[in-house]
């Protein structure tokens, strides 16, 4: 299979105030692969991410995605482009109902137009199609806000999913969720990974290492080591950096 | 009357406004900082302390200045009752959303205004100033008082700075101000805070109308004028910001009065609409306020 | 999902059909209120696209109804153009004025906007008593009767008779409505939804969320133009008062107490809402009281009006 670059970053550089949250990163994601971005809070990895997305603009450096320099592009754009991202915190419209949720997703994704009455059944059938690809279709009527949070976590990957994305940012999707649903939640992103590449932010190491085909340790803002998961937990660096966390 | 000596009467006219302008814009200013809500009725508050004093002071007919120095104190503790009696029936019952906040402080406007034009009449009626002698410059006389207005404005701000620079109190404002949340997990009576900021921030006005009120009268709809004002000079010198509202308060008022003296304060307004337009092109965050990107 | 749309669409036809057919039975007062009411009505729903189903809340809207109310009086008055020419032209400047504030505007968000909406209604409404050579300030324009009739394909439109008013002022609600409801419940809607309900979430999903906001303020401005270039020529009236602070007031009322994000809550509110004032006016000259009060009351009891409230607890269909 060729590596083909899908996106990369040079010398990508955030400061807030007189902290330097990203520094000089160069970064590299193949297509295809599913890539885990990992280090301990306050690393920079959400900082990192917020830069790729374009939710926040770098002071510094430059980010290339599909041989395109996008660094000054801004965020809805770059989601054109085929970027979708799930925030840290879940972000979905907790007072409409599961199906306006996607729905929302899927006539902005340009992928469908809504023009006649044709397409409408055609639509309907899309957004239940999404939900049913995530598992919570049953709860199409449901008010988003009320659903439990591991639903409302799926009902965000749903929306997400709905883009068809090329390149899929999730930051944390894990945190919270109970051992089954973590088991759950896997093998979605491992059926996700079959059409996109996958960027993960995650501090959950048994998800990193069953998931990840490649691994970039951040550290104080700047790339600390990237490698295959075994690389990565034999490296003394990396190790030393997470003192006293289950890295083995 | 020459240009100069012209330009210089019309500076004097701006320094008493942009004096009062600030404190009135300090307290709505302090209420949105801490509080993050916007009280569209805090003109009203203005009103009332000015017809207060008028009420006080044709009670009290010893002498004007007795009259008028208790108006100046009495005067804002009655309007700080009402505004405390606002934020507990109303603003604190809405968790101070601050949409919710801007349509129910709409309504206080009218219950205020509207409060004042039963009680009070649509009348303007006149205060007297506590003291009369005229400051003699080479070109022009000059009313002692307003100059006396400028002093005592000044005088409050700098208290007012000192009280939320260098006392507990202040510091704990600006705790509440600066994170809600984390001041309420140190124990700090969030919600007490903001019903005395709303209170103080009501009796900023109260104290700047009082000021005012005898040299422009008494009347039931002058709220209105120093709100707009006061909005354009938060949203110029940044929501929150201290610092930047009375630096932006002397900026308008200044522009306000030198205009309104040389051209018309129908004309003053417009120019002060059109600065705000032109910070909003430049800087949507106002000159001192937090960026948002 | 589709006989949901059925319904609504035979609820706004009934409405529709019930203000028609009450023309013949309402006494010449009411008959005039109701015409008043419906294109007051207009000004409300063009304030609800913008308030209540993308979020906006603006304090400046008499600004637009002023453009419109201005533009068809002036161009009547000074020029001598056309009703419906003028008409028209009250539409198009509405729409170039929104598009120009809303462009400026949009920089800012929440409490900033709020503030510099009101600010920009303002200076209109100086503006109109500052230029009296054309406005004739306070006092205001009176378009002379020979001028408010029109001949359309051979068959002449006299807007001084009650019933053509009657009938032209429905026509112009009948059209807001369908507008609204199609605006609504198609893509658009759904987008200005997004926008209101969580804007990041919406920017994140591809939309350009600052077009979306700016196509908002415009249909909005052109609504309420159409609402004031049609009172003006309806009433032979253009006067500063439908400028000021207190009509835009007046459209986020009737909208909060009908209802917001629906699409006859403004309407509902309109009807209300004049007449509980016409009915304070009569015992005081302080009824901007009554205002005031179902403010604070809506707000802390109500705060999702009549049809909302309708909507939230039996027809969840309702637009």
């Amino acid at each position: 299979m060729a590596a083909l670059t899908l996106l990369s970053t040079d010398k990508l550089e955030r400061s807030f105030g007189g902290l330097r949250a990203v520094r000089e990163v160069d970064f590299e994601l193949r297509q295809g692969e599913i890539h885990a971005l990992i280090g301990p809070n306050g690393a920079g990895k959400t900082t990192f991410v917020n830069l790729l997305s374009g939710r926040t603009r770098a002071d510094a450096g430059r980010i290339h995605y599909r041989g395109r320099d996008i660094t000054g592009l801004p965020a809805y754009k770059r989601v054109r482009c085929g970027i979708a991202y799930t925030f840290q915190i879940t972000s979905i419209y907790p007072n409409l109902s599961v199906y306006e949720n996607v729905a929302i997703a899927i006539q902005g994704s340009d992928k469908f137009k809504v023009s006649d009455k044709t397409a409408e059944a055609g639509f309907c059938n899309a957004v239940l199609s999404v939900l049913g690809r995530v598992g919570i279709e049953e709860r199409a009527r449901d008010k988003a806000g009320n659903l439990a949070y591991g639903h409302q976590r799926l009902l965000e990957v749903a929306m997400g999913v709905a883009l068809e994305p090329t390149l899929f940012i999730l930051d944390e999707p894990t945190q919270g969720l109970s051992d089954s649903e973590i088991d759950g939640f896997c093998e979605l992103i491992i059926k996700i990974g079959e059409s996109a590449t996958i960027l993960l932010i995650e501090h959950n190491m048994a998800v990193v290492m069953a998931l990840a085909d490649t691994i970039t340790v951040l550290h104080q803002g700047a790339v600390l080591a990237a490698g295959s998961p075994q690389s990565i937990r034999k490296d003394a660096r990396v190790q030393a950096a997470y003192l006293g966390s289950g890295l083995t | 009357m020459d240009f100069g000596p012209y330009l210089f009467l019309a500076s004097l006219e701006g320094l008493v406004q942009a004096a009062v302008l600030s404190l009135t814009a300090l307290g709505l200013s302090l209420v949105f900082g801490v509080m993050r809500v916007v009280n569209v009725g805090h003109g009203e508050f203005y009103m009332l302390g000015a017809v207060l004093a008028w009420w006080i002071t044709s009670l009290i007919s010893i002498h004007p200045a007795a009259g008028f120095l208790i108006a100046l104190v009495l005067s804002p503790v009655l309007v700080g009752v009402v505004a405390y009696a606002a934020d507990r029936l109303i603003l604190s019952r809405l968790d101070y959303n601050p949409e919710a906040t801007i349509v129910a402080t709409i309504g206080m406007l009218y219950v205020l205004q509207q409060l004042a034009l039963i009680y009070f009449g649509p009348d303007a009626r006149p205060v007297e100033a506590p003291i009369y002698f005229r400051v003699q410059f080479p070109w022009f006389g000059y009313s002692g008082y307003k100059l006396i207005v400028v002093v005592a404005a000044t005088g409050l701000l700098l208290a007012s700075w000192f009280v939320i620079a260098r006392t507990r109190v202040g510091l704990i404002m600006r705790a509440t101000q600066f994170d809600g949340e984390m001041a309420r997990a140190l124990g700090i009576p969030v919600r007490r805070v903001y019903s005395l900021v709303f209170v103080v921030g009501a009796m900023f006005a109260a104290v700047a109308a009082v000021l005012i009120v005898p040299i422009r009268q008494a009347h039931y709809l002058m709220g209105l004028d120093p709100l707009l004002l006061s909005f354009i000079v938060v949203i110029i010198g940044g929501l929150g910001s201290i610092r930047g509202t009375i630096v932006a308060a002397t900026i308008i008022g200044m522009s306000d009065g030198i205009i309104s003296v040389f051209f018309s304060p129908t004309l003053a307004k417009m120019v002060s609409t059109f600065l705000v337009a032109l910070v909003l092109i430049v800087r949507p965050e106002g000159l001192f306020g937090a960026k948002i990107r | 999902m589709t006989g949901d749309v059925g319904k609504a669409v035979w609820l706004h036809a009934g409405v529709i059909f019930t203000l028609f057919a009450m023309q013949f039975v309402l006494p010449d007062y009411h008959h005039l209120i109701a015409t008043r009411v419906m294109v007051l009505a207009v000004f409300a729903m063009g304030y609800n696209v913008m308030f209540g189903y993308t979020g906006l809340l603006s304090l400046g809207h008499a600004m637009f109804f002023g453009t419109g109310m201005y533009t068809a009086g002036m161009t009547v008055y000074h020029l001598g153009w056309s009703v419906p020419l003028a008409f028209t032209a009250g539409i198009v400047s509405g729409a170039f004025v929104s598009l120009l504030l809303g462009a400026i505007a949009l920089r800012t968000a929440g409490v900033s906007f709020m503030i510099v909406t009101l600010m920009f209604s303002q200076v209109a409404y100086l503006a109109t008593l500052y230029f009296t050579s054309y406005t004739r300030g306070d006092e205001g324009l009176v378009l002379p009767a020979a001028a408010r009739s029109f001949s359309v394909f051979g068959h002449v439109v006299d807007l001084t008779d009650p019933a053509t008013r009657y009938n032209l002022a429905l026509a112009l609600l009948t059209i807001t409505v369908i507008v609204v409801f199609k605006l609504v419940r198609g893509s658009t809607g759904r987008a200005l939804v997004a926008v209101r309900e969580n804007e990041p979430r919406t920017q994140m999903l591809g939309y350009n969320t600052f077009v979306i906001k700016l196509e908002s303020v415009v249909i909005s401005g052109s609504l309420s133009a159409a609402s004031g270039a049609a009172y003006a020529l309806l009433f032979a009236y253009v006067g500063s008062s439908f400028t000021s602070i207190q009509y835009s007031i007046d459209a986020l009322l009737f909208t909060l107490l009908g209802g917001a994000g629906t699409v006859l809550g403004p309407l509902l509110g309109s009807f209300i809402m004049f007449y509980l004032i016409d009915i304070a006016s009569s015992y005081t000259a302080a009824y901007l009281l009554v205002t005031g009060f179902v403010l604070i009351g809506l707000v802390l009891f109500f705060p999702r009006g009549l049809l909302g409230a309708l909507k939230t607890r039996w027809l969840p269909w309702l637009p």
